[in-house]
C-alpha cells in the first residue's frame, strides 16, 4: 500500500514535469505578452526594460531554466499582471471553485443516484422514462447555455436567486466558504446546479444501468430465496455492488467539475480559479496559466489516487498491492 | 409418511414476445417428510421452473397459471409476497446451482449467512453468529470462524457450495430444494457435497428435492426419482424401480446413454433427435417425435397411468423385459 501511493506521486511528479514543459513552451507560441502588459503609448524603452523586467530577454529555453529553479523552491514565478506570485493568486481563488465542486459534486449525488434507482428498479414506468429523457438533455445541452437559461429563469424572470458572483462567506474551521451564511447558499445554488447537471445525469445513467444489472444476477435471487427483505437487497446487495462503478466514475469526475467550472465561473461571475485562469490566457499571463495546469495535474492525480484507495475498501477483491500501476 | 410438499397440476407459463413458453404444464409429486426426491431432465425441461414456482420466485414475464402447491397442508401457490418471504429461507430453502454466482461478491460470508436467520428470527446478532459457525463446522468447513470473515472470492467452489449448504439449513427448514448444486463442481467436490447433503438430511429429517440432469448422481441420492421432459413429469417412482427397469421410452434413453463398464468400447446409446423448442411443442406427447415406438395415439396428450407403484405418461411404456 505505501509503495502503491509512492509510486503513484512519483508518477505525479513526472506529469506534472511534462505538463510544465508543454504549457510553458506552449503559452510562449501563443503570443508576446509584452503588448499586453505595457501601456499603448509606452516608448521603445519602457517595454526594452519591461520585457528585461520580466525576463523575457533571455532565450525561451533559459526562462525556463530559472522556471524550474523556482519551482522546486516552491515559487511557480510572479504574475505578470498582478506582480503577486501565481500560486498565492491561485490558492487565494481555490476555495471559491472547491467549494462550487464540492456543492455540483452533492447535487449530483444527492439526485442522481435516487433518481438512477428509482428508474432501474422501474425501468418501465413512465416517470422512469422521463427521467431518463431529463437525463439525455443533462448531457447533450452544452453548460454555458443551460447557465444562461438559468440566469433567465430564476433571476431575470422569477427573480428568487442572485445571477452572479458569490455572496457572503463565513468561517467554518477556518476556511472562508459560502455554504455557512444563507446568502452565499442563495448565490451558489445556480451556479453548483450549472456545473452538476451534467454529473447528474451521468450518476442516473450509471445508477440505472449498475442496478439493472445487478438485480439480475444469481445473488439476488438467492438473497430472495433466504427471504431477505426487498428493502435490504435493494440497498445492501445492490447498492453495495454498484457503488463500485458509481464511486470511480464520479471520483474521476471531480476533475473534470474543478476544470468545467470555468466556464460556469465565466457565466455566473464566480471568483474562482477558472475565472482567474480565463482572464490570465487572455492576458498571456504565463506564470498563471502554467501554475494553474501543474496544480490541476495535481488534482487529477491525488484524485485517482483516492478513488483508487476508495475502490480497494469497497470492492473486497481489489487488493492494491496486486495492480501493475 | 406424512407429506411435507404436495405440488399438483403445477402450469408455470412465460408469456414472451414469441409466444407463450409452457415450461412447468401440468407437474404433480409429492414429497413426504425426510424423503429426497430426485428430479432429473434435460436443459429446459422444467425442472429448475419448477423449483423456483415452489418458492414463488418467478420472474416477469413468467408466472403460475394453474395448480397448487400444499406446503405442509397449505396451499402457497397464491399466496402473498409476505407470507411466501416468511417460508422462503425458513421452512424451504433453496441451494442454487453455481455457488461462485450466489453469494454476494461484495459482502463477507458472516453476513450472508447471518441474514438469513435475521430475517425471519429477531435473535441477537451474536447468537446468529454462532449458529452460522455451528453451520459451517457441520458441513466439514475447517476453521468456521476464520471463513465466516472471509469474502466469497476467497474460497474455492467446493467451500462456498459448502456455505451455500449451512446457509440452507441454519433454520432446520422442512424441505430443501437443490437446483444441481454439484453441476458446476468437479467430480472429487461433488462426491464430498452430495456426502454433507444427505448426511444432514438424515439427521434433521428435512426433505430435499434434488434437482439434475445427472440421473448417476440422483442414483445413490435419492428415495425416489421423477423425470422430467418438456415440462411434464413423464415417469416417476422409486429410484431402484426406475433405474432398474425404466418403463418410459425417454427414460429407458436416458439411462441408456449413460456410460458404464458394460459397455465399454461400444458406441454409446443417443436419443434421436433433439430436445424441442418450448415454443412449439409436438401435439399431444412431446417426446413422440423422437421415440421409437410412437404411434398414431400417441397424437393425444398422454394420461397419468399407474403402473404397479409408478407413474407413467405413456400409451407405450416398454415392457420390463425388453428394458432388462
Amino acid at each position: 500500500m505505501t509503495v502503491f501511493v509512492i509510486r503513484r506521486l512519483m508518477q505525479a511528479f513526472l506529469v506534472v514535469f511534462l505538463m510544465s514543459v508543454i504549457v510553458f513552451f506552449g503559452v510562449n507560441i501563443v503570443g508576446d505578452p509584452i503588448y499586453m502588459l505595457v501601456s499603448p503609448d509606452a516608448d521603445q524603452a519602457d517595454i526594452e526594460a519591461a520585457i528585461r523586467r520580466l525576463g523575457l530577454d533571455r532565450p525561451i529555453w533559459e526562462q525556463y531554466f530559472l522556471f524550474l529553479k523556482g519551482a522546486v523552491q516552491g515559487n511557480l514565478g510572479d504574475s505578470f499582471v498582478f506582480g503577486q506570485p501565481a500560486l498565492k493568486l491561485i490558492l487565494h481563488h481555490m476555495p471559491a471553485t472547491l467549494e462550487l465542486a464540492f456543492s455540483a459534486l452533492f447535487l449530483a449525488i444527492v439526485f442522481g443516484i435516487p433518481l438512477g434507482l428509482f428508474s432501474g428498479l422501474y425501468p418501465d414506468n413512465p416517470v422512469s422514462k422521463g427521467i431518463m429523457a431529463g437525463s439525455i438533455l443533462g448531457f447533450s445541452l452544452p453548460t454555458f447555455w443551460v447557465g444562461l437559461m438559468l440566469i433567465l429563469l430564476f433571476a431575470v424572470e422569477l427573480g428568487w436567486l442572485p445571477s452572479t458572483g458569490r455572496g457572503d462567506t463565513a468561517s467554518v474551521f477556518g476556511i472562508q466558504t459560502s455554504l455557512a451564511t444563507w446568502d452565499g447558499i442563495r448565490h451558489i445554488f445556480l451556479p453548483a446546479l450549472n456545473l452538476s447537471l451534467l454529473k447528474i445525469s451521468l450518476a442516473i445513467r450509471l445508477t440505472r444501468a449498475g442496478v439493472r444489472e445487478a438485480m439480475g444476477q444469481d445473488y439476488v435471487k438467492y438473497a430472495r430465496a433466504k427471504g431477505v427483505s426487498t428493502k435490504r437487497i435493494i440497498f445492501v446487495h445492490v447498492m453495495k455492488n454498484i457503488m463500485i462503478p458509481v464511486v470511480t466514475v464520479m471520483g474521476l469526475e471531480f476533475g473534470s467539475l474543478i476544470g468545467f467550472s470555468v466556464v460556469t465561473e465565466t457565466i455566473f461571475a464566480w471568483p474562482g480559479m477558472g475565472k482567474l485562469l480565463i482572464d490570465a490566457i487572455l492576458q498571456l499571463d504565463r506564470p498563471v496559466v502554467v501554475a494553474y495546469l501543474m496544480i490541476m495535474v495535481l488534482f487529477f492525480v491525488l484524485i485517482n489516487l483516492m478513488v483508487d484507495i476508495l475502490y480497494s475498501i469497497l470492492d473486497p477483491r481489489v487488493r492494491l498491492q496486486d495492480q501493475g500501476a | 409418511m406424512t407429506a411435507v410438499l404436495e405440488v399438483s397440476g403445477l402450469k408455470t407459463h412465460f408469456f414472451t414476445h414469441a409466444g407463450v413458453v409452457k415450461a412447468v404444464d401440468g407437474v404433480d409429486f409429492t414429497v413426504n417428510k425426510g424423503e429426497v426426491m430426485g428430479l432429473v431432465g434435460e436443459s429446459g425441461s422444467g425442472k429448475s421452473i419448477t423449483g423456483f414456482s415452489i418458492l414463488g420466485l418467478i420472474d416477469q414475464p413468467g408466472r403460475i397459471v394453474e395448480g397448487a402447491i400444499r406446503f405442509i397442508g397449505e396451499d402457497i401457490a397464491k399466496a402473498p409476497e409476505d407470507k411466501l418471504k416468511s417460508i422462503r429461507g425458513n421452512r424451504i430453502s433453496m441451494i442454487f446451482q453455481d455457488p461462485m454466482m450466489t453469494l454476494n461478491p461484495v459482502l463477507r460470508i458472516d453476513t450472508q449467512m447471518m441474514e438469513a436467520i435475521l430475517a425471519h428470527e429477531p435473535v441477537p446478532r451474536k447468537e446468529a453468529w454462532e449458529r452460522c459457525r455451528d453451520a459451517l463446522g457441520l458441513v466439514g468447513i475447517p476453521s468456521p470462524e476464520e471463513r465466516l470473515r472471509a469474502y466469497p472470492h476467497q474460497l474455492s467452489g467446493g467451500m462456498r457450495q459448502r456455505v451455500s449448504i449451512a446457509t440452507a439449513f441454519l433454520n432446520k427448514p422442512d424441505l430443501i430444494i437443490a437446483d444441481e448444486p454439484t453441476t458446476a463442481l468437479d467430480v472429487t467436490i461433488q462426491a464430498q457435497i452430495i456426502f454433507e447433503a444427505q448426511k444432514l438430511t438424515r439427521q434433521t429429517g428435512t426433505a430435499m428435492i434434488w434437482i439434475t440432469h445427472d440421473l448417476a448422481v440422483v442414483a445413490g441420492l435419492a428415495d425416489r426419482i421423477s423425470v422430467m421432459y418438456a415440462g411434464r413429469i413423464v415417469e416417476q417412482g422409486l429410484t431402484d424401480d426406475v433405474i432398474d427397469r425404466p418403463l418410459h421410452p425417454y427414460t429407458v434413453g436416458l439411462l441408456g446413454s449413460v456410460p458404464t463398464a458394460n459397455n465399454r468400447g461400444e458406441r454409446l446409446f443417443q436419443i434421436e433427435g433433439m430436445t424441442p423448442n418450448m415454443l412449439a411443442l409436438p401435439e399431444g406427447c412431446a417426446f413422440s417425435p423422437r421415440c421409437g415406438s410412437a404411434s398414431g395415439a400417441c397424437r393425444t396428450p398422454p394420461p397419468i397411468e399407474h403402473v404397479a407403484d409408478r407413474e407413467l405418461r405413456c400409451y407405450h411404456p416398454r415392457s420390463q423385459a425388453a428394458a432388462q
